[in-house]
Order: structure tokens, then C-alpha cells, then sequence
């Protein structure tokens, strides 16, 4: 972990651009500034192929060691997009960006290789990613379960939308305890509900409260 | 859960299992819109009223590009460092808990009351503030409020020196705690552990100084890193709880800042709820929301696809990050001193609910009290000894 020079997002682009060429599908950095003098934070997002994830992480840590965050995911219909956030030059002042690897898996082909070798504190998001995505992490030290429960139901996975996803049946309605049994069953449909305004909904407009 | 394999008296290897507190807050909030899921953000944790808010409502609003008014950014930014004082303020008593000095742990308490009385005048409650809404803040601080805030930063100022007197100088907290559950800044890298756990260990991040967001662009913070007086980093508990302490510390000086500077103007981007709430339907794109809480970096990620509900909000929070630290920490360690290094990362879950010990291949449980038994009667024989 030795100290490397400090780049600007576009160089870390650069360098990616360089290496890779083609397997790069798309880049974009994105910048926000708050507070009075607005000072920049950075983001960079990669979109790249599947099998540079390895190899885009190990670049990284040869431009400077990152913090890694978590794993995010999406599932976007026919395939599951992951996204290996990252952050870099932690320790410099408003100097650090942070870098999202992102890469789509075929819901045909649920495997991506682990990273834990490289960076060892991400093997609680792989395992996670396992058991809420139904991805299978080649090469895992630990594959069990991390949150969900041991007697949750094989092939559920809860944050797939088509129909391995959380079936209507597991969901507890706990509104529904002890409930008085004459007050009308939501949703209230939406011409009620736009047609009144309610106390909470009129004081909203003079305070700007937000009691939703 | 954790599982310990020892050796007579110490520690060989740790497993833990989390996840009896897991409630599918992020499949919930996937069928919300982004101002419900403010409130259900909220309540993710007890202790970090404002930290889930604050990240998600920062995430929504570089996707919608909403710009928050500067004198908002200083609200959020108060209340923040205020929830920091509390937070590190009921940690600290928790560990003397732990560590058998209950005098201290209900002394470290009654002092938090005086912030939590603070943050209940300016957001109407004690946990679960509310006063975070997207594109800025529910209620602004009038100048009675500011006065109010000032005389709780002077009573802090006071206490200060005497807690570190309390807690660093004692010989018994320092032979506890001196040298027990090291993390190497090795291991808190590669581990990638954050917050007061990381800097602790000799890691200098801090969300606040090296990613700017909110006020703190204007404001100056630097990482707290153990003092050097005291041996440098050593990455063991005492590190801890001096970082934590200095950190009170920088919370004081960082709403002195605020209140000094803090802008005139409006406390919210949009006063009109359908408005808002249309701007946000409309709203594509992606963004991540991050902070650094008491605990440590907490990160969200959200991606909207023109849709009330976003697609996919994925929720980091700090402990998640530090859990792996507890491995090497523990190895090597002995079972009286297991409380007070789990403790030692301030982790923000219902953890140490029952630890199985397996000892010559037998195995057999020991329930929390059990543990905190058995660090108290350390406690008590080290005192005898002095």
C-alpha cells in the first residue's frame, strides 16, 4: 500500500480507457457541490464487460488502494446489473471519488468470480449478493447466508422483481392486527384521495412539512 | 450469533452469524415513494435518527439535481454533530458497562441528556428527528434555539477534560482496555473497516474531510487519529475510546462553526408537497448518498426510473462495514474480554444475543449477562491487584 500519486477523475478514466479499449462500454463522472463555496465531490461510474471486473479492480488498487463499500444491484428484467462501489485517495482532502464498477449478468449465467482475494472485506457483500440476488460467487472462501434466515425458502430471492422474487403470500401484513374492522381497506382509491385534503396535507402547504 | 473455539481461556477462532434483526427495510422502501421512504430510512436504526435520512435524501436529490439551500446544509450538518455528541456519548457509556463501572456508564448518560434535550427543541423528538425533507430541512433555528445550542456546547466544553480524565487516566480502564482487540491499519484496510474503528488503527478517512458534502465543503474537519502522547495508534480499544472522545471534542468545535457562519435565506428547496413529489416522479438516473455517521462511512445507493418508487435502493450502513474487524480483534483474546471489544466498534444491531463457546471439541452457551459477568469480575480483580 505504498503512497501513488493523486489523479483527477478524468485521468483515472484515462487510464481505464487505455487498458481495457473496447471492454470499457461507458464511462460518465458525475460532480456535486453544497454548502456556500459548493466544493466538489466526485463520482465516477464504469460500465464495463463482465470478465474485466477482475482486472478493473486489480487496476485500481495499482493506482491507489481503495476503500470498498458495497456491492449494489438491480435487476433489470433479463439481466442482473452489479455495481462494486469503491471509493479512492481516502485520507486527502476533498480528494477522494469515489468508483463504481458496474457489470450485467445474463440471468442465464448467474456467476461472477469473487474479488475477496484482492480485497478481503468484501466477502459479507458477496455472501449477501448470493442470497438476495441468487448469484452464484465462483471461488467464495464462505458461501453460507449472511441475513436471511436458515429456514427462508431456497430460490427466493428477495430483491429479484420477476418470479423468483418475494411471493405475495410471505408478506405479512402486520397493519392488519388488532385493526378496528369498519375503517375502509387501503389503498384509498386516487380520486379520494385528491379530492380531500387532509389536516396533515393543508399544514403540509404552509410549513413545507412532509407528513406523508 | 457468535461461535468461539477456545483453547482454556482464549480465543482460537471467531465465526459470527447477523441477521436476526434483518427486516427487508430496502424491499420495502422499493414500493414507497422517495419522501415515505424518508421515514421508513428513519427507522433503520434507534440511535442514528438522522444519518439513513440524510444519505437518502442526499441520493434523491443529486438524481432529481434538486439544490439544497446553503442555510439548510448548516441545519443538517447541526443536527448531525449534535446526533455524533449522543451517539458517542451512549457508546461510552455502554463500555463502561461492560467494563463493571456503572457509576460511570449512568454518569456518561445523564451528561447525553443535555444533547438530546438540544436536538428535542429543534426537531420535536428525541429519536427519529423528521426534520430532514428532500431538498433541505423541515424546521429552521430561530435565534433563541441558536443561544440554546450554545450553552449546551459550553456545558460539553466543561466536561470535556473530566471525562478524559475518567476514562483515559484510570489505570484499571487502561490495563482493561491497553493492548486488547488489536486492529492493525493492515488488517482495517484490507478489511476495509471505517469510522472511529478505522482511525482508531491509524487509518486517516473521514467522509467529512475527504468527500465534502453538506456544509462541511466550508467548514474545517480533519480525521481524529489517537493522540500520539498517549503511544500513537495502536489500533487497540483505549484507541477507541480516545478517538471517540476527541471526536466529541471536534463535534463542539464543528457546530461553533455552523452557528457562526451559518447563511440566511430559505430551509427548503420546495415548499409544496405535489410539486416535490412530481419533480421526483419525473426523476431518472442514479447517485449514491454519503455520509460519515458516528459510526462510520454510511453509503446508499439509489437509481429511479421515472417511477413514484426508485428501483433500487441498496442501504450500507456503518457496522456492516466494521463486522469483519471483529475476526482479528477477538483471535488471541480472552472470554472476559469479549464484551468490551465487541463493544469496542460501536456495533448498531442487537449482537451479542448468545455466544456458543466450543471448548475440547464440546460445546456450550453463554448468554450476554453471562459474558458481561465475566468482564465485570475481571474488572474486579484487576482492581484488588492495583
Amino acid at each position: 500500500m505504498t503512497e501513488t500519486p493523486h489523479r483527477t477523475p478524468q485521468e483515472i478514466i484515462d487510464l481505464y480507457r487505455t487498458e481495457f479499449g473496447a471492454g470499457i462500454l461507458d464511462t460518465k463522472i458525475t460532480e456535486r457541490g453544497e454548502g456556500v463555496k459548493k466544493v466538489k465531490a466526485y463520482n465516477i461510474w464504469i460500465r464495463l464487460e463482465k470478465n474485466l471486473l477482475r482486472p478493473a479492480i486489480k487496476k485500481l488498487i495499482d493506482i491507489r488502494f481503495p476503500h470498498f463499500a458495497v456491492i449494489a444491484g438491480s435487476d433489470l428484467g433479463e439481466e442482473i446489473e452489479l455495481l462494486y462501489i469503491l471509493s479512492v485517495f481516502y485520507g486527502t482532502k476533498f480528494g477522494e471519488y469515489m468508483v463504481t464498477l458496474a457489470i450485467r449478468l445474463k440471468k442465464t449465467d448467474l456467476t461472477v468470480p469473487t474479488i475477496t482475494d484482492l480485497i478481503p472485506g468484501a466477502l459479507l457483500s458477496e455472501r449477501e449478493k448470493q442470497e438476495f440476488f441468487g448469484i452464484t460467487v465462483t471461488g467464495i472462501p464462505d458461501g453460507r447466508r449472511l441475513f436471511l434466515p436458515d429456514d427462508f425458502p431456497q430460490g427466493v430471492y428477495p430483491w429479484r422483481k420477476d418470479e423468483t422474487g418475494i411471493k405475495p403470500e410471505m408478506v405479512k401484513e402486520l397493519w392488519t392486527i388488532n385493526r378496528p374492522k369498519d375503517r375502509p381497506a387501503p389503498p384509498v382509491p386516487e380520486k379520494q384521495a385528491a379530492g380531500e385534503v387532509s389536516p396533515a396535507e393543508g399544514k403540509e402547504k404552509t410549513t413545507g412539512g412532509a407528513a406523508e | 450469533m457468535f461461535t468461539f473455539q477456545m483453547d482454556g481461556e482464549v480465543v482460537k477462532s471467531v465465526d459470527f452469524a447477523p441477521g436476526n434483526t434483518h427486516r427487508g427495510i430496502e424491499w420495502m422502501g422499493m414500493r414507497r415513494n422517495p419522501v415515505q421512504i424518508l421515514h421508513l430510512s428513519e427507522r433503520i436504526c434507534g440511535i442514528c435518527g438522522i444519518v439513513h435520512a440524510l444519505t437518502f435524501a442526499r441520493a434523491v436529490e443529486q438524481i432529481a439535481e434538486i439544490e439544497v439551500p446553503p442555510r439548510a446544509d448548516y441545519i443538517r450538518v447541526i443536527m448531525f454533530e449534535l446526533e455524533r455528541i449522543q451517539s458517542h456519548l451512549l457508546w461510552a457509556g455502554v463500555a463502561a458497562h461492560e467494563l463493571g463501572f456503572d457509576s460511570l456508564f449512568y454518569l456518561a448518560w445523564k451528561v447525553r441528556e443535555q444533547s438530546l434535550d438540544i436536538i428535542e427543541n429543534l426537531a420535536g423528538t428525541r429519536v427519529n428527528y423528521a426534520i430532514i425533507q428532500i431538498g433541505g430541512v423541515r424546521r429552521d433555528i430561530s435565534t433563541e434555539q441558536v443561544q440554546l445550542i450554545e450553552k449546551g456546547l459550553s456545558y460539553y466544553r466543561g466536561l470535556l477534560d473530566q471525562m478524559k480524565k475518567v476514562f483515559l487516566d484510570d489505570s484499571t480502564i487502561r490495563m482493561r482496555c491497553r493492548g486488547h482487540g488489536v486492529l492493525t491499519e493492515q488488517d482495517a484496510r484490507l478489511l476495509c473497516a471505517v469510522g472511529p474503528t478505522a482511525r482508531a488503527s491509524g487509518v486517516a478517512m473521514d467522509v467529512r474531510h475527504d468527500y465534502p458534502y453538506c456544509a462541511y465543503g466550508d467548514l474545517d474537519v480533519h480525521p481524529i487519529l489517537p493522540p500520539q502522547e498517549s503511544g500513537g495508534p495502536k489500533g487497540d480499544v483505549y484507541d477507541r475510546i480516545s478517538v471517540r472522545l476527541l471526536e466529541i471534542a471536534q463535534s463542539i468545535d464543528i457546530i461553533q462553526q455552523c452557528l457562526d457562519n451559518l447563511p440566511t435565506g430559505e430551509i427548503l428547496w420546495e415548499k409544496k408537497m405535489p410539486k416535490l413529489l412530481l419533480t421526483l416522479k419525473k426523476a431518472q438516473g442514479e447517485a449514491i448518498g454519503r455520509v460519515e455517521a458516528p459510526r462510520g462511512e454510511c453509503m446508499h445507493y439509489v437509481r429511479m426510473d421515472g417511477n413514484d418508487a426508485p428501483a433500487t435502493w441498496k442501504v450500507k450502513a456503518s457496522s456492516y462495514s466494521n463486522l469483519m474487524s471483529w475476526i482479528p480483534m477477538l483471535k488471541g483474546e480472552q472470554l472476559a474480554d469479549i464484551p468490551i471489544i465487541v463493544a469496542s466498534i460501536d456495533p448498531c444491531m442487537s449482537c451479542t444475543d448468545r455466544v456458543a463457546v466450543i471448548q475440547d471439541g464440546s460445546a456450550g452457551f453463554l448468554t450476554k449477562d453471562d459474558l458481561t459477568r465475566l468482564s465485570r469480575e475481571k474488572t474486579w480483580r484487576l482492581m484488588q491487584c492495583r
